[in-house]
């Protein structure tokens, strides 16, 4: 494996901090997420549909697309090596065109399973303004050492619920 | 769930709409899905990480539901039709017009490949009372959706809690 950085737990604490990323959101960051998702349903497109039906400010981001961007946050700091096992959220509120969102995490826990898989708990959030509007836990399997890979493990050996 | 309807409570624990993909796992759908959020890992872009770490192009795994979305029409098809469609079971049968996903768990196994069809089915685990919130007024279900391949491997499980309600009237 070359050409990219891989995150190795011999380098990861607890309570190590995942670096912030900020994203400004614009209409298209929400039509394209929807679009991208297969989801047509009309609060992720029509302005209308969402302030008049659904009685919110404006369209809003759908929910495979907020998954979609905390697998890119936690990927972005395990590199290419790390696989999701599990990703959890909770939706507060809701993101709109207009809102700047703030991604932080940081490192709650790191186990190594019986078969040698390393896996990392890291609390996560998406907020806007400092609003938390989505809370979120992930599992995600980094290699152990130089070499190893989640990716390689099959059945038995992969243990994504813990 | 005292009050809930007993067609409702028979659903719970039941697997419901069994069905194939409408289409194989394919990248024109991941570029997109990486474009939407910026996604440059090289898994979905450099093929020789991809050789090297997966055997070769896999999907971005928070796209699951991506591919048992129906599409928008279809030729023949009299009525739209709608994905996780316990939950608009739910909101018919109840009488709950509004709706809001709050919660949504993902449990990933093994990675969906470029030319994979996934099988997919639903089961209802549970209804709550009837609860006020800000939204208004109705109750909360849990839906898992299981997602396996043309081997029949699991692929994974996404649980869904939603929240359908009828709006206040002030």
């Amino acid at each position: 494996m070359s050409g990219f950085e891989t995150l190795t737990s011999e380098r990861v604490r607890v309570g190590d901090p995942l670096p912030e990323l900020a994203v400004d959101v614009t209409a298209t960051t929400v039509v394209l997420g929807a679009m991208a998702s297969r989801d047509w349903r009309p609060m992720h497109h029509d302005y209308d549909f969402a302030v008049n039906r659904n009685g919110v400010k404006n369209i809003f981001l759908n929910t495979p697309n907020q998954a979609a961007w905390f697998e890119r946050y936690l990927t972005d700091w395990t590199g290419p090596a790390g696989r999701l096992g599990r990703i959890q959220f909770r939706m507060k509120d809701s993101v709109f065109p207009g809102d700047r969102m703030l991604f932080r995490g940081a490192v709650e826990s790191l186990e190594s399973d019986d078969t040698g898989c390393a896996w990392v708990e890291v609390a996560l959030e998406l907020a806007v303004e400092d609003r938390v509007v989505t809370a979120c836990n992930a599992r995600i399997a980094i290699p152990a050492t130089e070499g190893d890979n989640p990716w390689k493990r099959r059945g038995d050996r992969w243990k994504p619920r813990g | 769930m005292r009050d809930l309807p007993a067609e409702i409570q028979a659903w719970i624990g039941e697997k419901r709409y069994r069905q194939k993909g409408e289409f194989d796992v394919e990248r024109g759908y991941v570029f997109t899905t990486c474009a939407s959020v910026e996604n440059g890992n090289p898994l979905f872009w450099d093929e020789k990480v991809a050789q090297d770490l997966t055997d070769g192009w896999i999907a971005p795994p928070t796209m699951l539901s991506a591919w048992f979305r129906p599409h928008h029409w279809a030729p023949g098809r009299t009525q739209q039709a709608q994905p996780l469609q316990v939950h608009f079971d739910l909101k018919e049968r109840l009488g709950l017009p509004e709706a809001v996903m709050t919660d949504n768990t993902i449990t990933f196994g093994e990675p969906v490949r470029t030319g994979d069809r996934l099988e997919t089915w639903q089961i209802l685990r549970s209804v709550s009372d009837v609860k006020q919130t800000k939204l208004g007024k109705g109750r909360f279900w849990v839906i898992d959706v299981e997602y396996v391949n043309q081997r029949g491997d699991w692929v994974g499980t996404e649980t869904y809690t939603g929240f359908g309600y009828r709006r206040d009237v002030g």
